[in-house]
């Protein structure tokens, strides 16, 4: 399918999708179309882009606001931020490339669709928690606002927060505002060596609710799979890693504390500014599993932190994996074969008594169109949300069954 | 304020709902003596006043699944009510219907610290979160000033802030998990003790949506460790725009305090006349600086707000060298509303948020409205995020005056809006500022809101006349208007 409608204003935009209402012909709502293996597979006629909506419309540092079109580039938006000392402060993953896109090409408004968000997301927020304001076309053709460009603001629903993460099945994002902050001075990070995930996890939640103010909790075990090498380590030892962000003399200071208290239960290695930039960015990318091995399914587990190195244990005792943690073992990426059901049954029964949930990320077709991508729903749930999509897309002209069948 | 008229129908089988309701809570959950109806008349916006039709107190959410299902069945409106602290009316009851009380929700549930969250029943206070982790050393960071009082319920209906949500956040950024009961009755859980919502964010949706969609039952919300060292500065300045400078460039230069806050003179004369907080009283702005984090980088910063001060013209400034100092600092700024509460019979206080920058622009223009109206302005205001609280004084046994401070409220609301900023940043918009949605959200705007109402709430029964200035039918809003045929393909470039 190579019929990619690309309007350059919001006005065709609505057009598009006021033509696909009459004529109740579904669209592929992509920005750039970097991350269209995620989701369930679908078969749409037309694939409506974003990618010519750009443009930073306002960025004013003082306010700690930026407003962009939809299609902006993510590195544009980035770039601009640093040059003032600033960043996206839910440190915006570049999942694309997991399915094969060039580095760095994401928009800004695929990047809240998917509600991308980085290893700060525990101390930061996620991309939902960032987004003040955003103008949309629904899927009744009809432009609409929410939010708007302040911080503080209860007026009327949040509307920001259900189209963050919504996968363009409620509405085209044609333009987002979002809150930006002040970028860390400098940062380092320590690597505590040769532990067990159990002992990772527990000194991880142990440090993430402690004083210290770590801003990145994560664990590499041992045989990590791939080829990546982190960078800083050392090859083939697991290492629970601590990111330490602030004033010079603060790092400085908090790291020589972290050391004392943790230095003497096992190898620690201190990482530089440049080397934790390079490992984190590594991390936000699930860099060991961007090189796709083939007939692998790729999972992302979100669960209650402490829980992490149990359910993986869980996992690992019905069939082979390659994972790491995030998130102070919140976040687990795992790679495992895509026979069968891909590991659907195994994950979902071990999330069952942990709480969380599992998306299949990266699968070949088949498999995502044979197993619930999504996590699965309870019935009142499902049925809430399917009352949702339509009051945004009654007739189911945006990405239908991209998120959940019939939705 | 016109409210939805009343359902002549309902209101004749009030004794049959009455009993009704009785099976499901008993007897002494259910109050329908008119003296007793009397106690929830209004809630903190105590300028309107409803008695409601009856009260229930359930205990469980099975008793708030049935009471709501019951209510559906007979077409009874029904309002949520935590602890009544609203001060925009979005827990004033209507006249033809229950009021839904969840103060029997008390429990803390679970504290998990492994996880850093806490699960609590909504009845729980804000504050009572923070004093049950406090001795492990943590605490639930949104700080409403009403937190004594208010619920963890109604925080997240209206999605409380505080002084601190500059860094921490307000409710919606600080819970984890939601469970809700849908009008039909349907229990529904959201989120848990994980950080990313699965499907649509709803949980997101619930906080601040003024119990207009679901009545929740259950709350996780997350725990923060409580920051090692926490300071803070007293800065005066001889000009609203010299405070107003020095607040651009602190943020500027990369520095998020945990809590930035601004008073005016007549604010701080009336603050320092309550507390006695050694407020200097020849300024014309006074801000509050607060730092927190670890030790070292809160004493590198505070030196760093203090250089930013003196830049920007401060005339006075000084630096908590003591926790008995800071709360000091602070004690004046948390008795600002009791305070100006002494020096007039009544205040109505009104919450804009607008940009920083253009504060003031809309302090001068303020003063020319206090002016114009002839009644009195006093304004405390979340410098850091833009969020105003000016507070007018009035006397309501003066013929006209709430009326006239109730225009004047409207017209700074409406100000905020032309500047950049929204009608509320914390209260809500309840049905105190329903009537100025149509300042900041067109017909297109609203009606997207209310069909996501439509999905949660399809007869709209659940605390109907807030929020929304014209109540349409699902219905009407659920048509979809296409023009088949005449639409061409879209005339664009392929690619």
């Amino acid at each position: 399918m190579e019929n990619a409608l690309r309007p350059a204003s919001e006005a065709a935009l609505r057009e598009v999708v006021a033509w696909a209402l009459a004529e109740s012909t579904p669209l592929e709502v992509v920005g750039r179309g970097t991350k269209r293996g995620l989701g369930r597979p679908g078969q749409y006629a037309h694939r409506l882009e974003t990618a010519a909506l750009t443009g930073i419309l306002l960025y004013e540092p003082e306010e700690l606001v930026l407003e962009a079109k939809a299609g902006t580039p993510l590195a544009t938006i980035e770039d601009a931020v640093a040059a003032r000392g600033q960043m996206l402060a839910f440190e915006p993953a570049d999942w694309g490339r997991l399915y094969g896109a060039a580095a760095g090409s994401a928009t800004i408004g695929g990047v809240f669709a998917c509600n991308l968000s980085g290893p700060r997301r525990p101390t930061a927020g996620a991309a939902r928690d960032h987004l003040l304001g955003l103008a949309a076309i629904s899927g009744r053709a009809e432009a609409f606002k929410a939010g708007g460009r302040v911080v503080k603001n209860v007026t009327g629903y949040d509307l920001c927060k259900l189209l963050t993460g919504s996968h363009g099945t409620l509405a085209v994002l044609t333009s987002v505002t979002l809150k930006v902050l002040p970028a860390p001075e400098t940062s380092a990070t320590l690597a505590l060596e040769g532990l067990d995930d159990a002992a990772a996890i527990a000194l991880l939640a142990e440090i993430a609710g402690a004083a210290i103010d770590g801003s990145g909790f994560a664990y590499l075990p041992a045989a990590l799979g791939g080829t990546w090498q982190p960078p800083g380590l050392a090859p083939g030892v697991g290492a629970a890693l601590i990111r330490l962000e602030g004033t010079r003399a603060s790092v400085a200071e908090r790291a020589k504390r972290l050391a004392a208290t943790i230095g003497a239960r096992a190898p620690l290695r201190s990482l530089d500014r440049d080397r934790s930039l390079a490992l984190w960015r590594g991390i936000r990318d699930a860099e060991p599993f961007v090189a796709a091995a083939p007939d692998t399914a790729l999972w992302r587990l979100s669960l209650p932190p402490a829980r992490g190195a149990a359910v993986v244990a869980a996992i690992a005792a019905e069939r082979p994996i390659e994972y790491f943690y995030d998130w102070a073992g919140g976040l687990v990426w795992l790679q495992t074969s895509a026979a069968a059901d891909g590991g659907a049954a195994t994950i979902r029964a071990a999330l069952a008594d942990a709480g969380g949930h599992a998306t299949l990320f990266r699968a070949p077709n088949p498999l995502r169109g044979a197993v619930t991508v999504f996590e699965p729903q309870a019935p009142a749930l499902a049925r809430l949300t399917r009352r949702v999509k339509d009051s945004f897309d009654p007739r189911a002209v945006l990405n239908p069954g991209r998120m959940y069948a019939g939705v | 304020m016109k409210m939805p008229a009343l359902d002549q129908a309902v209101l004749d089988r009030r004794a049959e709902l009455a009993a009704a309701l009785r099976a499901i809570v008993g007897e002494a959950a259910v109050i329908d003596r008119p003296e007793a109806l009397r106690v929830y008349e209004s809630d903190g916006l105590t300028a309107y006043r409803q008695a409601p039709m009856v009260v229930a107190l359930p205990s469980t959410t099975g008793e708030v699944s049935a009471i709501l299902a019951l209510c559906s069945s007979r077409g009874v409106k029904v309002v949520p009510r935590g602890a009544g602290t609203s001060l925009s009316g979005g827990a004033l009851p209507l006249g033809d219907g229950l009021l839904l009380g969840l103060a029997k929700f008390n429990r803390i549930l679970d504290i998990d610290y492994a996880n850093r969250c806490a699960v609590a029943q909504p009845g729980v206070t804000n504050l009572a979160i923070t004093r049950a982790v406090e001795d492990a050393g943590f605490y639930y960071a949104p700080d409403p000033s009403s937190q004594i009082a208010c619920t963890i319920g109604g925080n997240v209906a209206e999605n409380s802030g505080g002084v601190h949500c500059l860094k921490y956040g307000a409710t919606t950024n600080n819970i984890l998990g939601l469970e809700i009961v849908l009008m039909n009755g349907e229990v529904v859980r959201l989120g848990g003790k994980h950080w990313d919502a699965e499907g649509y964010d709803l949980m997101g949706v619930m906080a601040g949506s003024e119990g207009l969609l679901g009545v929740v039952t259950e709350v996780t919300v997350r725990l923060l460790r409580k920051p090692e060292a926490a300071r803070a500065l007293l800065i005066g300045f001889a000009s609203a725009e010299a405070g107003g400078a020095c607040v651009a460039q602190v943020i500027a230069r990369g520095i998020i305090p945990a809590g930035m806050e601004m008073m005016d003179r007549p604010a701080i004369h009336a603050a320092e006349e309550f507390c006695g907080s050694g407020y200097p009283l020849d300024v014309e702005a006074l801000l509050i600086v607060e730092l927190d984090g670890n030790a070292v980088e809160v004493d590198e910063l505070i030196e760093r707000v203090r250089a930013i001060a003196r830049e920007t013209g401060a005339v006075s400034i000084r630096a908590s060298e003591s926790e008995a100092e800071r709360l000091a600092f602070w004690a004046g700024r948390k008795a600002a509303f009791p305070a100006v509460g002494r020096i007039s019979p009544d205040y109505y206080c009104m919450d804009g948020t607008i940009p920083r920058k253009r504060l003031p622009e809309v302090l001068r223009r303020m003063t020319e409205m206090s002016a114009r109206h002839g009644l009195r302005l006093a304004n405390v205001f979340h410098a850091g995020d833009g969020n105003l609280h000016p507070l007018i004084l009035y006397d309501a046994n003066k013929a006209g005056e709430l009326e006239t401070a109730e225009k004047f409220g409207a017209e700074i609301l409406t100000l905020c809006v032309e500047v950049g900023g929204v009608l509320t940043g914390e209260h809500g918009v309840g049905v105190e500022k329903r009537d100025l949605m149509g300042t900041m959200f067109t017909e297109a705007d609203l009606a997207q809101q209310q069909r996501l109402k439509c999905a949660f709430d399809p007869d709209g029964r659940l605390n109907p006349g807030k929020v929304f200035p014209i109540l349409h039918r699902c219905a009407e809003l659920g048509r979809v208007h296409v023009h088949r045929g005449d639409i061409r393909f879209p005339d664009l470039p392929r690619f």
